[in-house]
């Protein structure tokens, strides 16, 4: 299939070079001329009424050129359409209507309530702090437990409780196997998850044309696509008249950068209203208090199992915090995370999710997985406790095996489809990652180190993670008038290297040099249809159209250059900028050349020669019939401090199993970044609020992330059993790395403190909440 | 609150003034003003490290200095390493090689930081790289690929004189 053999080489990017220079081309770098700044005014209070809204003071400060509440928008204040339908037949979501500025009251702190555009952002935050606002101040819910609590306030009065979704999957008979079970085992998890903290925050510039009334969106978004529609929407315009473009450089997403938020819309009311350019860059208090996060779930959990260590039946039932506004995106997929790598034939899943009023959510890398992986692995970790078994072999004992693909979980994943595993090899996965860690050996030093008093502890776990969901993405690839190809595809990077593994398909499909094939992406202009950068899912789907539409291309151009050449097309081959014969190097013609006639240049008169058809273009839409599912196998060697609740990692080994690669440097580079946010959230990373909403914990230095003296060195491996469900038998790694880490590490504590009798149910496992640990066992 | 003050300082080789307000940032007035943009702001408050420059040869945070304190230094930002894309540093060229590079956003500050670092110490030992990384933060890469990027340039330095 391949021609050039660029796929799965380790090509360095195209894109480094202008990032390490400073040429890079985040949303706030771009020179807009004329450009307004507008600063958010946000609510102090999580739940309140809004009574009155002073602006006069703020209003005139010099370089103000305007102010804007709900009652100026309300042109563009209409309710925001319904978020994604339950996947699960005989379930529904519950939708709260939200507007881009309140119309009543406001649900959480930091929501906007007016907008102030300056002449600079600095007088912009002037004016704002001038700006006076009367709130009537109502009870807060500020966790899931409190929303679902008798009598709670209400987030959304209309819905006459707080219940977003309350979704139950089942599979066999688990009343059944649980009364019939040689063993059972019950525990309840907290598990925190955090904020996506990109390095840049939200980003956003609109310009709007009067004469074409329409609009040009510049956008550090995940969803391009998405976001026009949304505009289109709250504007009453075709959605040819929004054009929003995720630059080449964004700068992180991981999640909440999918979401539409109200200053998109607000920085396009204030273009047009000011006939003016505006941008609004997100500072890093506004993304603690208003993107979107991910929160806590707490799960209780019970599994039935034999005397022999097999699993019989699963039951899971937690509750979900979806904040004021949110997806329920991730709790379904926790759900479905759950079950894993093992055969488990009986479950009952069960969730409730809650709105508070705390700031939205959206998934956050790894999107709900992190917390099913944690759930199923803590209780492989106490079945082999209950059975005086070796962790690894109750894993081993349960594993689906390698034979049993396609493997039915018999649930319904997020995207519609019935959750079955495409491909894998677990216990292959397991065995080499315990192998590369020297299991055997690690487990002797620790004896030898318990012996000294010393707290070594070893976590393993395992996952499969469901990647690449559709429903779509697209390609079109063309050959353009220098003889180059360009790749337009919808979704845009935000670091993870389109430009460079987008070529490297283009370049082995149609057969040309990767250093002639330019890459564009996150350009609704340039491609009329496209989904986002999410759910691992851009390779796994951008991948095969761009495969596809790379073949027609060759296609095309060969029958365009069979014409020239008087040769037939079979005989015809690519090679270094030009068509040759086949076996004849002199008779050629450069690609420059046959896109003059393909695309019918001017050279070559007023008539299309016999049979040839215009546009060396082709486009191609790929959707999967499901989703993929990559694995991982991670083994996590530490010490704890039992002084401090300090923990070292001695050794972190990754296991890694996504299908296909296109680049071994790119998807090493995203595991070990997963990695490192999966060892965030398991060991630093805590949203606190109290019970009003208020969150405590609001700059880096309270809400702490890891850098390279926490970070540990990761060593990995990569497994392939390429995926069925596409061409390209690729799968999805960009959340992989983050899924198992705290399940592993919480599994290497409480292993570790195994002589204390440590009970590890919360996470995250920071020195303050280990040392709590010790003293209380 | 709008008082302004002259300034005059060399940034990345180059004497420049400016009159700016007492409150502008270094950052600020670098991205802004003299329109060196690949030097970026991930938090205010002095942790991320991403608005590291060099001033004087010591790496700052851009956001906790005010442009007037930087009256009469030299000032040096990530734009000054390379003339151009196609002539990177040896640390630059390494990042590449080593994938120590994802969405890009820190990297102006992580380099500025590196370089002051390389110039005391050309051939740091991985935790002294660590210790050096341990001032920035980035959610892409677990920093791993830039640790074997100073790792592989120090391997073929020579010794500090």
């Amino acid at each position: 299939m391949t021609k050039g053999g660029y796929i799965g080489a380790p090509i360095p990017r195209r894109e480094d070079a202008r990032l390490l220079t400073g040429r890079g081309t985040f949303v706030d770098d771009l020179e807009v001329p004329g450009v307004a700044h507008a600063a958010m005014v946000r609510s102090p209070h999580a739940h309140a009424r809004v009574r009155r809204i002073d602006t006069e003071a703020a209003r005139a400060l010099p370089g103000v050129l305007a102010i804007v509440t709900a009652e100026d928008i309300a042109d563009i204040q209409k309710p925001w359409p319904a978020r994604m339908p339950s996947p699960v037949p005989g379930t529904s979501v519950r939708h709260g209507v939200r507007h881009t500025l309140p119309v009543v009251k406001v649900r959480h702190a930091g929501e906007v309530v007016a907008v102030v555009v300056a002449e600079s952002r600095a007088l912009a935050e002037d004016a704002r702090d001038l700006v006076e606002v009367k709130y009537e101040v109502l009870p807060a819910v500020a966790t899931a437990a409190a929303a679902l609590a008798p009598g709670a306030s209400l987030v959304y009065e209309e819905l006459g409780d707080n219940i977003a979704a309350h979704i139950i999957q089942r599979v066999g008979h688990p009343e059944r196997a649980f009364a019939s079970a040689d063993h059972t085992l019950r525990e309840t998890f907290r598990v925190m998850r955090g904020g996506s903290h990109s390095m840049e925050g939200r980003a956003v510039v609109a310009r709007y044309d009067e004469a074409l009334d329409s609009f040009t969106v510049w956008d550090a978004t995940q969803a391009p696509h998405a976001i026009r529609a949304m505009l289109a929407y709250l504007f009453d315009l075709p959605e040819h008249r929004v054009r929003v473009i995720a630059p080449p450089d964004v700068g992180g997403g991981l999640g909440p950068k999918t979401s539409f938020y109200p200053e998109e819309a607000l920085v396009c009311w204030l273009a047009r209203h000011l006939r003016r350019p505006v941008k609004w860059i997100e500072d890093r208090l506004e993304h603690f208090m208003s993107a979107a996060q991910e929160r806590e779930q707490i799960h209780t959990v019970e599994i039935a199992f034999t005397k022999d260590g097999a699993l019989l039946a699963l039951r899971d039932v937690f509750t979900h915090d979806v904040g004021m506004y949110g997806a329920l995106i991730a709790p379904v997929i926790t759900a479905c995370t759950v079950p894993g790598p093992y055969r488990v034939t009986n479950i009952h899943s069960e969730f409730r999710a809650a709105y508070t009023n705390l700031p939205p959510t959206a998934a956050v890398r790894g999107a709900g997985r992190p917390q099913g992986v944690l759930v199923m692995e803590r209780m492989m970790d106490r079945m082999a406790e209950t059975l005086g078994l070796d962790p690894a072999e109750v894993r081993f004992r349960n594993l689906i095996p390698a034979d049993a693909f396609p493997y039915p979980v018999g649930m319904v994943f997020r995207d519609g489809a019935p959750l079955t595993y495409d491909s894998g090899d677990y216990p292959e996965l397991l065995r080499r990652a315990l192998e590369i860690a020297d299991y055997p050996r690690a487990r002797r030093e620790q004896a030898e180190l318990r012996a000294q008093g010393r707290h070594r502890g070893i976590g393993v776990a395992i996952c499969v993670e469901g990647v690449g969901l559709g429903p779509f993405e697209g390609a079109i690839l063309r050959l353009d008038s220098r003889g180059r190809v360009v790749v337009t595809s919808g979704a845009p990077p935000q670091g993870q290297g389109y430009q460079t593994a987008f070529a490297q398909i283009a370049a082995d499909m149609v057969g040309v040099r990767l250093d002639d094939v330019d890459v564009v992406t996150g350009d609704t202009g340039a491609i009329p249809y496209g989904i986002g950068s999410f759910a691992s899912r851009v390779t796994a789907n951008a991948g095969p159209a761009i495969a596809q539409a790379g073949g027609d291309l060759r296609q095309k151009i060969l029958a365009v250059a069979a014409h020239l050449l008087e040769a037939a097309a079979a005989d015809l081959e690519i090679v270094e900028g030009a068509v040759r014969v086949r076996g004849l190097p002199d008779r050629g013609v450069p690609l420059a050349q046959v896109a003059r006639l393909g695309n019918g240049g001017v050279a070559f008169g007023m008539v299309m020669p016999g049979g040839l058809k215009v546009g060396l273009e082709a486009s191609a839409y790929f959707a999967p019939s499901q989703a993929g599912y990559s694995a991982s196998a991670h083994v996590c060697i530490l010490d704890v401090d039992s002084d401090t609740g300090e923990v070292a990692i001695v050794r972190y080994v990754v296991g890694h199993d996504c299908g296909n690669v296109i680049n071994p440097l790119i998807v090493e580079g995203q595991i070990l970044g997963g990695v490192a946010h999966g060892l965030s959230n398991a060991l630093y990373e805590e949203a606190f609020y109290d019970s009003e909403g208020q969150n405590l914990a609001s700059t880096f230095l309270d809400y702490p992330l890891p850098s390279a003296r926490e970070m540990p060195r990761i060593e990995m491996f990569h497994l392939t059993t390429p995926s069925p469900i596409n061409p390209l038998g690729v799968k999805g790694a960009g959340e992989a790395g983050t899924l198992p880490v705290p399940a592993a590490v919480a599994g290497a504590v409480e292993d570790a403190l195994r002589p204390f009798g440590v009970r590890v149910n919360r996470m995250p496992l920071n020195p303050a909440r280990i040392s709590d640990l010790i003293h209380r066992a | 609150m709008t008082e302004t003050r002259a300034i005059s300082l060399v940034v990345n080789g180059q004497p420049r003034g400016a009159t700016v307000e007492m409150r502008t940032t270094l950052v600020d007035f670098l991205r802004e003003e003299l329109r060196l943009t690949g030097t970026h702001v991930g938090c205010e408050q002095g942790v991320c490290g991403a608005c590291t420059v060099l001033v004087d040869g010591e790496p700052v945070r851009g956001c906790l200095l005010l442009a007037v304190q930087a009256d009469g230094t030299r000032v040096e930002t990530v734009e000054g390493l390379a003339p151009d894309l196609e002539h990177l540093t040896p640390l630059q060229a390494e990042f590449v090689r080593h994938h120590g590079v994802q969405c890009g956003f820190c990297t102006g500050g992580i380099l500025m930081s590196l370089t002051a670092s390389l110039r005391d110490n050309p051939r740091p030992t991985e935790a002294e790289i660590r210790n050096t990384l341990a001032g920035h933060l980035c959610r892409c890469t677990g920093y791993q690929g830039m640790v074997d990027a100073v790792l592989a340039l120090a391997a073929g330095a020579e010794p500090a004189p």
